[in-house]
């Protein structure tokens, strides 16, 4: 009988309850004796320089306990946030890389930077403070957009940054490119902006710092996705705390969407504040600091263009890209629009020759980061549009123009022009699987029985393939990385039977607290209530690197196989000794260790009981426990593919898009929880849909307001703008350079989404001319692109 | 939110009462703008004086030719109305179209008139069905009541109380809303009574206002095409990050077929 919460089986999100039922623990709610509280006096201008902190009001007003400003973190040598990833120009020269300090010492960057933070009593007492710090601020012209930023003129970002460029790089054969191009039959041209996005996690990021005069220990617990990532970064480089006196902890946490991936600025604040006022200090975001201070995503501009030769196969890719970092450098930031977006160009085609140029520019923004999907949606949408503008010149029909182009299933393992090794995938399977599913056929039907209703209706795929469970450490470390990309885990067997994991993995609403227990269960037969899952806590979890990039499964799970592995060996050599048989003859049959060709077996908590109470035990050979700790860096990246396929009907009166069906085909390796994967897929899906019809983040061009600074403005996909989402996946191309076959879907739907669905909107206003429209294609969009194409209406 | 005193009065002449005594007190409905206001430190009243427990500010009643509904009126009671829905069907799918079901189930009529959004639902049905907006100590026209952006014709410390509308022979509203606050983008409210028509729109000026044109065409012929050749002009409508004033002028019109096709 099938494990019914091993392997394969859809159990329960075992989090659930607790999360529901408002049970969770998350960084606010936790408070200790003698807490005090933070509120951050942040910058109203999006840039100016600061000429003076007069705190002196502030610190009589009641219950204020410091009033505390850069130049005292100065004065204790408290260094700047450091990025994590190193880009190289095109010209060798290291990425320009200004200091980022906590709390801004001269001149404030983007409207919302820290200026000065208050610590008071209660929380309504630091916020009275707040607005008692005098700052005299001088204003000066800001560097919105990217584009501007880039002008010859424009207002510097950083005084020592000319042109507020960051990076000018470059991957690719140049010379191939131009090559094919000066042979290609047909060129497809595109100019597209990515746009900037909210990350909207649902918990506001918070801070609780701590420190403990007897022990000398400090103690973060904060909204992270990455424990380890932000003792590392905050011990060594801001605060020059020994790791040993430095615990972090990430307990409950509310989504994260690659946000909380960075180590923020608030994180040292409260930890270095909390020694220096001698009692805890606490921060936690309102919504609208969330809005100003977390870190945003994507914000790309770019123009393509694929060369083809006269049957549409595709011959060359060349593209141009700004990326927009904000005003500093967050954690990942230079590698997102780089080796997380240029490697990816290739998707799912087998083009020869590829040349991608990205200037990352400094801008009077919040800084931009990773946000689901990070680098991969961006590559996803310009090829895929660009594919269906390709089509749509061609007049080859879409689907068979893109699988004529496909890299074959059996060319894999195929090795992109941009750098990446794809494992397996077959792309045209993924189609064949998908378009009977859509009745691709019936599209003509359907399209004619909307215009008998007054509507427009059109079709839109996207194929997209990632790059997930970053990342073997090596490859990382020749592109940049200064940290490893491995992840560990502990299996710890209790006496009677019971296990708890350890995993440097973090969960922040992707169901490892299930998902990894099954493959605990699955291996040993152990019920999977008697596992326990533990995660985020610096003290108690081996180093982690945490969870981002769809690597939770496929690098953490793996470092937890590789942990059983040894126990299993280990309990294997025990029950050897206890069933009085040879090693060898040890079989593990469903989670049982069974002398082979005998009755005789043990289950692991017999043998947990006598690794425990070695009574009849091997002490000679063996160390009593049964405990295993392992570090697992992947051999290649994994790569999660797919087939998504949107329509949608248009209300030409109105331009109002709705999403009519959607249906998502993957092949996500080997799945371990199908419900929990379909659940990851729906969220991206609506992640995806959010992005190409209704999130868009806009900044005042001139002032740097961020002009969505609310939910009134910034509009967020509800569950009534999408349909009941048709998703499938197959399982016959697992990965194979990891035990679980596993390659990741956290993503997934986020980065196809997007793409399929603006190609159906364009698609459905193709009859107007309209070749290409920029996300969101919101209401008056569509309406102007129909006005601007319809001569005889635009009169009226 | 700065910190206020917080008062219930059981009786609208004691809320008068509270109102007079202290130097910056506020009235709170159910809270939907106000608190929003507070919470972001826009506001700093002295004294809260919440009307939710005065028994005179509530209900729905038919009464004279219409529906009375008390201010204190939460918008999802007046959607979910069995008088409502019989006697003005339009007013209570106007309830049922505002905000979310939170902002439903919390907003009151009294308080959506009184703040005098431009976006707001509520104003084009107090115009277009010729509603009497009544207070503490007069009656206020409908046409009369709203006199600008977030502004209307109430006095400082004034009250209302209820709201009467005049039951039309037929009436509907269309709406258009903003995805991201659900607010009205545009809303247009027809009403028909005998030979008149009015077709008042919100959202798309400063205030709610009659499209004088509009009317007059359905007057002649009630129906949507006979408003092809009218049209609402774009000069000082509103324009912001969602609509331009040209969008705006032009689902007026749109609406305003819907509305009159809903008319039947
Ligand atoms: C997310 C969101 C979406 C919304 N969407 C819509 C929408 O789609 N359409 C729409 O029309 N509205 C919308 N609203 C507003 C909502 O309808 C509120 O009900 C309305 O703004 C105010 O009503 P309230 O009862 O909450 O009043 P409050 O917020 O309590 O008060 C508002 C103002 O009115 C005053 N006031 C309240 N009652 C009285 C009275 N009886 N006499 C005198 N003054 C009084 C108060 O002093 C205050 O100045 C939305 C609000 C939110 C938060």
């Amino acid at each position: 009988m099938a494990n019914p919460t091993g392997i394969g089986a859809s159990v329960r999100r075992r989090e659930d309850a607790r999360f529901l039922t408002g049970r969770g623990t998350y960084t606010d709610d936790i408070n200790r004796p003698g807490q005090t509280h933070a509120v951050f006096v942040r910058s109203p201008y999006a840039h100016a320089r600061i000429t003076g902190i007069d705190a002196a009001e502030a610190m009589r007003a009641p219950g204020v306990i410091a009033v505390l400003t850069g130049a005292d973190m100065e004065t204790d040598k408290v260094g700047s946030l450091p990025c994590g990833w190193l880009i190289h120009s095109k010209d060798g020269s290291p990425m320009k890389e200004p200091p980022h300090f906590p709390i801004a010492r001269d001149r404030a960057r983007y409207v919302g930077d820290a200026v000065a933070v208050v610590i008071a009593e209660t929380r309504e007492q630091a916020k009275d403070a707040a607005e008692l710090v005098m700052v005299d601020y001088e204003e000066l012209p800001a560097a919105v957009t990217s584009l501007k930023a880039l002008e010859g003129g424009a207002p510097l970002v950083h005084d020592d940054v000319g042109g507020n460029l960051c990076f000018d790089w470059h991957l690719g054969d140049a010379a191939a490119v131009d090559a094919a191009f000066a042979q290609a039959a047909h060129v497809a041209k595109l100019d597209l902006v990515n746009q900037r996005l909210v990350p909207n996690a649902m918990e506001p990021r918070a801070a609780l710092g701590e420190y403990d005069r007897a022990t000398g220990e400090h103690t973060l617990t904060t909204t992270s996705q990455n424990p380890h990532v932000i003792r590392l970064l905050m011990g060594a480089f801001v605060l020059g705390i020994p790791e040993h006196k430095l615990r972090v902890v990430a307990p409950d946490v509310g989504g994260g969407f690659g946000s909380k991936i960075f180590h923020y600025g608030e994180e040292a604040v409260v930890t270095w504040a909390a020694k220096k006022v001698g009692r805890p200090v606490k921060w936690t975001a309102e919504r609208s600091e969330s809005f100003l201070t977390d870190a945003h995503g994507r914000d790309h501009v770019s123009h393509a263009e694929l060369a083809m030769d006269k049957d549409g196969n595709f011959l060359a890719l060349r593209v141009a890209t700004i990326a927009n970092m904000g005003a500093y450098l967050s954690t990942f930031a230079p590698s997102i629009p780089t080796y997380l977006y240029a490697t990816l160009l290739a998707g799912q085609y087998k083009t020869p020759a590829i040349y991608a140029e990205v200037k990352a520019v400094f801008t009077n923004t919040v800084p931009v980061d990773a946000y689901r999907g990070a680098g991969r949606p961006e590559a996803c949408y310009l090829i895929e549009r660009l594919v269906e503008v390709a089509a749509a010149e061609t007049g080859i029909d879409k689907a068979e123009l893109r699988r004529r182009n496909f890299v074959p299933a059996s060319a894999m393992p195929y090795q992109t022009p941009v750098a990446l090794q794809y494992d397996t995938g077959d792309f045209a399977k993924n189609l064949d699987i998908a378009l009977p599913l859509v009745d691709y056929d019936g599209f003509a039907a359907r399209k004619a029985e909307s215009a008998r209703r007054g509507k427009l209706r059109g079709i839109g795929f996207a194929t997209y393939i990632e790059a997930c469970g970053i990342a073997p450490s090596n490859v990382a470390g020749a592109l940049g990385a200064r940290a490893g990309l491995y992840e560990s885990a502990e299996v710890r067997f209790h006496p009677t039977g019971s296990v708890t994991v350890f995993t440097g993995s973090h969960s922040h609403g992707q169901g490892h607290e299930t998902t990894f227990a099954q493959l605990v269960s699955e291996r040993f037969g152990v019920p999977i209530e008697n596992v326990e899952i533990v995660h985020g806590d610096t003290s108690k979890i081996p180093f982690g690197m945490g969870t981002y990039g769809s690597r939770s499964l496929a690098v953490g799970g793996s470092a937890i196989v590789k942990a059983m592995d040894k126990v299993e060996r280990k309990a294997k050599k025990i029950a050897a000794h206890m069933l009085e048989a040879a090693e060898a003859d040890i079989e593990v049959k469903d989670g049982r260790f069974v002398v082979a060709g005998t009755d005789k077996a043990l289950t692991i908590g017999d043998i947990a009981l006598q690794a425990y109470v070695p009574h009849n035990f091997p002490l000679d050979e063996l160390e009593p426990g049964l405990d295993e700790q392992a570090f697992y860096d992947p051999k290649n990246f994994t790569y999660p593919n797919g087939c998504h396929v949107c329509e949608v009907e248009i209300d030409p009166d109105t331009g109002v898009v709705q999403v009519v069906s959607f249906a998502a085909v993957d092949d996500f390796g080997r799945v371990i929880n199908p419900l929990i994967v379909e659940g990851q897929v729906h969220g991206g899906l609506v992640q995806g849909i959010g992005q190409a019809l209704y999130e868009n983040c806009v900044y005042d061009e001139e002032s740097g307001q961020l002009i969505t600074g609310s939910y009134m403005d910034y509009c967020m996909p509800r569950a009534d703008d999408v349909p009941s989402f048709t998703v499938r996946y197959h399982e016959d191309q697992p990965c194979t350079h990891n035990p679980l076959g596993v390659k990741g879907c956290g993503e997934a739907g986020t980065i196809g989404a997007s793409a399929a669905v603006m190609n159906a909107v364009v698609h459905a206003l193709s009859e107007y001319g309209v070749t290409h429209l920029d996300m969101p294609a919101t209401p008056e969009r569509v309406w102007q692109a129909i006005r601007r194409h319809t001569p005889a209406q635009a009169a009226e | 939110m700065y910190a206020f005193t917080y008062h219930r009065p059981k009786s609208v002449a004691d809320a008068v009462a509270l109102l007079g005594q202290f130097e910056d007190p506020k009235l709170l409905g159910g809270g939907q703008t106000l608190l929003p206001t507070l919470k972001q430190r826009l506001a700093r009243p002295s004294d809260l004086i919440d009307l939710g427990q005065i028994p005179e500010l509530q209900g729905i009643r038919e009464e004279a030719g219409g529906l009375t509904v008390g201010a204190f009126t939460r918008h999802a009671e007046v959607a979910h109305s069995e008088t409502v829905q019989r006697v003005i069907p339009a007013l209570a799918s106007l309830a049922e179209g505002i905000g979310d079901r939170q902002v439903r189930n919390m907003g009151t009529l009294g308080g959506s008139i009184c703040n005098a959004d431009p976006s707001a639902d509520y104003p084009a049905a107090v115009v277009a069905l010729k509603a009497t907006v009544r207070t503490d100590r007069r009656e206020i026209a409908g046409d009369d009541f709203f006199t600008g952006m977030f502004e209307t014709a109430l006095e400082p410390g004034e009250i209302v109380t209820a709201v009467h509308f005049r039951t039309p022979d037929k009436a509907a509203y269309a709406k258009f809303r903003n995805p991201a606050s659900r607010y009205a983008i545009v809303g247009v409210f027809v009403a028909v009574f005998g030979s008149e028509v009015r077709v008042t729109v919100t959202g798309a000026g400063p205030s709610v206002f009659r499209a004088d044109d509009m009317e007059a065409a359905l007057a002649q012929d009630f129906r949507a095409d006979a408003l092809n050749g009218a049209s609402v002009s774009a000069d000082g409508l509103n324009a912001d990050i969602h609509a331009s004033a040209d969008y705006r002028a032009h689902l007026v019109r749109v609406m305003a077929r819907r509305a009159v096709e809903a008319c039947g």
